[in-house]
């Protein structure tokens, strides 16, 4: 057996074994070393596991070679790699430069802690990705969920602590909701193999039990993922928690949750069962377009860029959900292209914003005004970012918004385009917002004289600015895949 | 099919909602966290007690058995108690934390200072 047989439970197992490896080496470099180590190889495998998905299908590969229903499967299929893809290459940007960012937050002798509970969320949320076994979903959801919790409390002001309390209560309510739903379907089934699921559910959708275990799921995910109105627990969580730690969450975390749904929804439900005798895509089109409209119009309101840009995340959910309630390929591939969009766009705003709180000490609207002229590569790289919120013609988010007009006139739903175009005119107000505080009004006195962030800060946020503009002129790397993986998952449940 | 042996499914329904009642209505912040462990161990019994069957025994290979209970719920729910436990502890933790940085575990005192926190923000 050669090594690229193992890859994909390396994908998991090295993310994992480096958080204990450095909890023992209790030094911060070792730490930061072996966890950056470990992030890089879990990209490289998403890369490698993503080159054998398109080369040869997909990949099942069965843990401890017992073989499924049985034993744990873990399955890579075209929305697996994109999704595994997303999450290791954001980490990996993300880490060097959490090394400079938590030196002005944290103390030092919590910094091996910090890369610990790094490493533990990134093994949790590429389990959850990987795994074609439901209860395996649920554990590494709660592996994930429990070191986020510990990230966000690492946050320096002490609301961090009460958001992270808040997010551990809902998080968990979520997580249980979610279990009950697998032990419905596992009730209704005898089986907890995802695939073999979806085969035995189709002979029996319509019971109750099925239907109470999707509606549990529903729940549970929605949670997970913020769709509004059960977002509360986002915009603090993402608020206090350290800068690199909102940026990973915000480009990961809720990213997870809808691949999560996705897979429940379409792989085991499939879209007889879900879409035609209960009304989730209705259900879901409401929901979607509220978070859309409320989330937007609330960040309109806000006086703290972090929380600002935490808002606009929910209103961002909202169009990846909306994307799904279509059932077409079309609004699919709109759902998975903005999954990586939004990630990489959110997280360039998020690394931008640790920048500006490592040099301004905050980053209030009424610190930040007039950073456009002390901090200018910042503030244009969030400006390119609010552009891509907007979707403005040459960002990722425009590429997004396209797709999912398509899907919307593919239905003839015209009303739909018209409140797309509306909720962006949102967006538009609330990236004026910065970009008036921080280019026509002057610095204040006391921080008339700070500079940019140092290269180590810029250099990985500049990475996904430079990102965002790419994905956003050339479409082959990300509609391509997202389009694949939208038909695959569509085609295996017709 | 009679009320016995439902029992195990409205006693399993009856606490799924009392915990989660508990974790709405109480502002406790260690009041929430028994009703969420409530909550948690409701999915418990959810898993186990359809795995038992009346007169089955533990699945041994054996002429002498031919009714076994199924052993799977058992190990899941194992890896639900620990994953309990540790969210337990660490929401503990937490209030500890809150404690100290606020002097009060009760919620509306937490967001009455966070309130002011805001506005001290905002100036």
């Amino acid at each position: 057996m050669s090594i690229a047989a193992h890859l994909p439970a390396l994908q998991v197992v090295v993310p994992l074994l480096a958080a204990p490896l450095s909890v023992l080496l209790r030094d911060r470099r070792a730490a930061f070393a072996v966890v950056l180590v470990a992030a890089w190889t879990a990209f490289a495998i998403a890369i490698a596991l993503w080159l054998q998905v398109s080369a040869s299908g997909t990949i099942s590969y069965h843990i401890g070679s017992w073989t499924p229903p049985w034993g744990i499967e873990y399955r890579v299929d075209r929305l697996t790699s994109f999704v595994l893809c997303l999450v290791s290459g954001v980490a990996a940007v993300v880490l060097p430069y959490s090394w400079a960012s938590i030196e002005r937050e944290l103390p030092r002798d919590q910094h091996y802690l910090f890369f610990t509970m790094f490493s533990l969320c990134l093994a949790g949320l590429l389990g959850i990705t990987i795994t074609g076994d439901a209860f395996n979903i649920f554990v590494f959801l709660e592996i994930s969920s429990l070191s986020t919790y510990v990230l966000i409390a690492l946050g320096r002001d002490r609301r961090a602590l009460v958001a992270a309390y808040q997010y551990l209560i809902m998080g968990t309510i979520g997580a249980t909701f979610i279990v009950i739903g697998i032990g419905l379907l596992y009730l209704q089934t005898g089986t907890l193999n995802l695939v073999d699921m979806g085969q035995r559910l189709q002979s029996i959708s319509g019971h109750r039990g099925v239907l109470a275990a999707l509606a549990f799921l529903t729940v549970g995910l929605s949670l997970k993922l913020a769709l509004f109105p059960l977002h509360q627990w986002l915009p603090n969580a993402y608020a206090y928690a350290p800068s690199a730690v909102s940026a990973f969450l915000a480009a990961t975390a809720t990213k997870v949750a809808v691949y999560a749904l996705l897979r429940f929804y379409f792989s085991v439900f499939g879209a007889t069962a879900v879409f035609r005798q209960l009304p989730m895509a209705e259900l879901m089109l409401v929901l979607a377009l509220a978070g859309m409209f409320v989330a937007s119009t609330v960040a309109c309101f806000q006086s703290d860029l972090k929380r600002l840009f935490a808002y606009s995340s929910v209103a961002q959910i909202g169009y990846i959900v909306l994307g799904l309630s279509f059932d077409s390929v079309t609004g699919l591939t709109a759902t998975i292209v903005h999954l990586a969009n939004h990630a990489v766009t959110k997280g360039g705003i998020f690394l931008l914003l640790g920048a500006v709180a490592a040099s301004m000490g905050g980053v209030t609207l009424a610190r930040t005004q007039g950073m456009g002229r002390v901090m200018p590569l910042s503030s244009f790289g969030i400006v390119l970012c609010g552009l891509s919120l907007i979707g403005v013609p040459g960002t990722a988010g425009f590429i997004s918004k396209w797709y999912l007009i398509l899907a919307a006139l593919e239905q003839g739903q015209w009303w739909l385009v018209f409140m797309i175009v509306l909720s962006s005119l949102l967006a538009v107000v609330y990236v004026w917002r910065f970009v008036e505080s921080a280019y026509f009004k002057a610095p204040r006195a006391d921080l008339a004289d700070v500079r940019d962030a140092p290269a180590t800060l810029l250099a990985p946020a500049m990475l996904l600015v430079a990102a965002t503009l790419y994905f956003g002129l050339d479409t082959s790397l990300t509609v391509g895949a997202a389009a694949e993986a939208a038909a695959e998952l569509l085609g295996a449940t017709r | 099919m009679s009320i016995v042996s439902h029992f195990s499914y409205a006693v399993t329904i009856f606490l799924m909602i009392a915990g989660l009642f508990i974790v709405i209505a109480r502002g406790n912040l260690i009041k929430k966290l028994v009703g969420l462990g409530i909550f948690q161990t409701s999915v418990y019994l959810l898993y186990i007690a359809p795995g038992k069957l009346i007169g089955g025994t533990a699945p041994i290979m054996s002429d002498s058995f031919t009714v076994y209970s199924n052993p799977l719920p058992h190990v899941l729910i194992l890896t639900a108690i620990v994953v309990g436990v540790a969210t337990l502890a660490l929401g503990l933790a937490l209030v500890v934390r809150i404690r100290e940085a606020y002097g009060s575990i009760e919620e509306d005192e937490i967001l009455d200072a966070d309130l002011s926190d805001g506005a001290a923000d905002r100036q």
